[in-house]
């Protein structure tokens, strides 16, 4: 753990103690039961708004608090641990996107309701099952937007949609032009293929040509905080439960092979905390963005992967039923690894930052 | 106002870098600029030459050598802002610090932590100055990882400890002047019965052996005490305290042995950089062999995130004040991707990395080839990789709590 101030402590034990005592896993459960495309509690996401989460990296100018990325990051990896489901990270990227590409008629126009949670917003990017493509057959034409998005988080309830195009990145407004496809998906949360026909489309002006890159570092930071509260939980889980298990008369921490396996993980976990905390700072002090964030989304996928595995097997049956949460972590797991870059994307640009 | 405290402050430290700039303008020879010391644990044998012993001299003069270290030992007694400032201009200036070895990364803490005032002012001062070699007596040929099962006995004389055993894998002996060494004062119990003691190594009856490597390289020996005699005033702490400070010292030597930014400067080159000069590239600047490309690519990313772990346990333990029980899973880490980068050079180089000595081969691939042998001691020495395991999983996951 990075060392903290005062102010990010607060906010670190604050983000704990809601997630654990009003966010437990058993409100995922109903949220599962309830079966609504949203897939997550409105009056949870007002609440976690209320308490300031959704304005973190938001300049206090358009009404947010400019504690920075570390503050927020440490708010999402509480939020993993717990599965806790909510918009927060995707109207936080689309946040970010305007932050950086919009002018400040656009910055006005939109910043205040997203830092104040009343307007929830997405990324939608991709046009495929992979995070690869970087040509986009999405265009716009007399400020109409066409284009097919497909497996585009927090797509459900979403007010704004920052949309790649083939010329930029636009702000698309929920509209009827806009049309969403349901993509119910092993993690149970909030997925749709979203069809954009001739929607008003407003163009984010003064992003640069590493607009897009910007915005998806970011995006691969804070999907590696989620995934490092995940990856926590389900270490400290399967420690819990082999210190408890009773097989051939003796604790199952006693046997040396799996002792050996948690020290292993232990190391793994120490590597990503460190890398995700490092894309965090980066972010804070806009010093090496694109190297940091591509170490920290790789090192996520990696010992998440690993860690996720190692859970269901050290869980042994149980952990292959329902009933158990390890499960869960598992299946969203594989959905954020695929998210803005798997394993082979995230090297490939790693070397080609590096310039080999 | 209340930013007053904050520009005294940094007005001292800039004071504080500039004489820190004088001194190196003074004092540091222009013919050691670029030359590294070894920052190894084991040092070579003694060939200073005019210069080094100059700049040797200059730093130990001040203490800067052991930069945090009370000033009353011989020590430079600077807060860590300032010995942060001292290492930057240091390595500004192409300079090293010339005094190292066990005494400075092991020893010395430990003596700090456990000695009486006396043993602090006869032993500190001259590792400060790097005046004293200092070998560490732990292993024995039976008590390896099972370091408590250790045999050589000092018995008590009365005025002194009479001596006996065999020591092994004692680093760097053959060049040492002291040892610290772990000896039984008690056979009813196990951990109980060891001490602390230190031995001189030119005393009658002790004699070193050196043990050649797969490396080709000796930096470990054997050493022999026969009826060795001990002041009883070189005991450090009580008798059947020594588990205890040795494990303490051994905190000491993992951080040392992981130590990031030094393995990072003991590294040299990038891997890439490495692979464009022996694989080529292509049209693209990229290299022309993809698959090592990935591979490549695979191994900086992970050792990129144990330097940041490296750093933040630096930092984590700053603030916590003393080593941690992460020196374990700094060990582990980082001594694996450093065999793991070894064993690439190779894939990288091809035949030129397998060279053992003579033509055909250049300084840098005939010492990279050494390194990779010597390398695999890495997570066998200091508490092996299986040892660092057990560690973390009794004394960080508490797996063995319950019982």
């Amino acid at each position: 753990m990075a060392v903290l101030n005062e102010e990010q402590e607060m906010l670190r034990d604050m983000a704990r103690d809601w997630a654990t005592e009003k966010s437990p896993v058993t409100e995922f459960r109903k949220l599962r039961r309830d079966g609504a495309p949203e897939a997550y509690d409105p009056a949870a996401f007002a609440t976690m708004a209320e308490m300031g989460w959704t304005g973190v990296i938001i300049p206090e100018e358009h009404g947010g608090s400019d504690f920075g990325w570390l503050s927020l990051g440490l708010v999402v990896e509480e939020l993993g641990k717990t599965l806790t489901a909510s918009p927060l990270i995707a109207s936080t990227l689309a946040a970010s996107a305007i932050l950086l590409g919009g002018t400040e008629e656009q910055k006005a126009k939109w910043l205040p309701g997203l830092a104040s949670g009343e307007i929830k917003a997405t990324l939608a990017i991709d046009e495929g099952p992979r995070h690869a493509s970087r040509s986009f057959e999405t265009s716009v034409a007399d400020g109409r937007l066409s284009g097919t998005k497909s497996f585009v988080h927090e797509a459900h309830g979403a007010d704004l949609f920052v949309v790649a195009a083939g010329d930029g990145l636009y702000l698309v407004e929920a509209s009827d032009g806009v049309s969403l496809a349901e993509r119910s998906m092993v993690d149970n949360r909030n997925h749709a293929e979203v069809t954009f026909d001739g929607a008003a489309a407003d163009r984010l002006e003064n992003g640069d040509d590493t607009l897009l890159d910007d915005v998806l570092d970011r995006a691969r930071v804070l999907t590696a905080c989620e995934m490092l509260g995940m990856a926590q939980q389900v270490f400290d889980s399967t420690l819990d439960y082999l210190k408890q298990r009773v097989q051939f008369n003796q604790v199952l921490a006693t046997f040396q092979a799996l002792q050996h396996r948690m020290a292993d993980l232990f190391g793994d976990l120490a590597m990503m905390r460190s890398a995700v905390e490092g894309g965090l700072q980066a972010l804070d002090s806009g010093f090496g963005v694109a190297r940091a964030a591509t170490i920290a989304k790789a090192e996520a996928n990696r010992v998440l992967h690993t860690m996720s595995r190692e859970g269901v097997q050290l869980h042994g049956g149980i952990g292959m039923t329902d009933e158990y949460d390890i499960g869960f972590y598992l299946k969203r797991a594989r959905i954020l690894e695929t998210s803005w870059g798997g394993t082979a994307m995230l090297k490939d640009r790693f070397a080609t930052i590096g310039g080999y | 106002m209340a930013t007053q405290p904050d520009i005294d402050l940094h007005s001292e430290e800039e004071a504080f870098r500039t004489e820190v700039q004088q001194f190196l303008a003074e004092n540091f020879p222009e013919e050691l600029k670029g030359k590294g010391n070894a920052l190894s644990a084991i040092e070579g044998p003694d060939e200073e030459n005019e210069a080094e012993r100059a700049w040797r001299e200059a730093m130990g003069e001040r203490g800067w050598g052991v930069p945090t270290w009370p000033k009353e030992y011989g020590g430079g007694g600077l807060t860590r802002k300032q010995a942060a400032i001292l290492n930057e201009e240091l390595a500004k200036a192409g300079a090293y610090n010339p005094i190292g070895g066990m005494g400075v990364m092991m020893f010395g803490p430990t003596l700090l932590e456990y000695g009486s005032e006396e043993q602090k002012h006869e032993h500190i001062p001259p590792i400060a100055r790097g005046e004293v070699r200092w070998c560490q007596g732990y292993s024995e040929p039976n008590a390896g990882s099972d370091l408590a099962n250790l045999q050589t006995t000092a018995e008590d004389k009365g005025d002194h400890y009479l001596v006996n055993g065999q020591k092994t894998w004692t680093s760097g002996g053959q060049w040492a002047d002291k040892c610290f060494c772990l000896v039984r004062t008690d056979r009813s119990d196990k951990h109980k019965g060891i001490s602390f003691l230190l031995i001189d190594m030119d005393a009658p009856g002790v004699e070193v052996r050196p043990i050649q490597m797969i490396s080709g390289m000796s930096p470990f020996c054997e050493t022999f005490f026969t009826d060795v005699k001990v002041p009883k005033d070189n005991l450090v702490g009580e008798e059947g305290q020594g588990w205890t400070i040795g494990k303490r010292l051994l905190q000491h030597e993992r951080t040392n042995l992981s130590g990031g930014g030094s393995m990072a400067r003991l590294m040299g080159a990038s891997l890439s950089d490495i692979a464009k000069k022996y694989v080529g590239t292509d049209e693209t600047g990229q290299l022309a062999d993809k698959v090592l490309r990935d591979r490549i690519a695979d191994f900086d990313i992970r050792w990129n995130a144990f330097l940041l772990t490296a750093r933040r346990a630096g930092e984590e333990s700053k603030a916590q004040g003393g080593v941690s029980e992460i020196s374990s899973v700094l060990k582990k880490l980082g001594t694996k991707l450093g065999q793991e980068r070894a064993e690439m050079l190779i894939e990288i180089m091809g035949m030129q990395a397998l060279g053992w000595e003579g033509e055909g081969f250049t300084e840098n691939e005939l010492s990279g080839t050494r390194s990779w042998l010597f390398g695999k001691a890495t997570t066998i020495y200091g508490g092996s990789t299986e040892i660092q395991n057990n560690i973390i999983a009794k004394r960080v996951l508490g797996m063995l709590d319950h019982q």
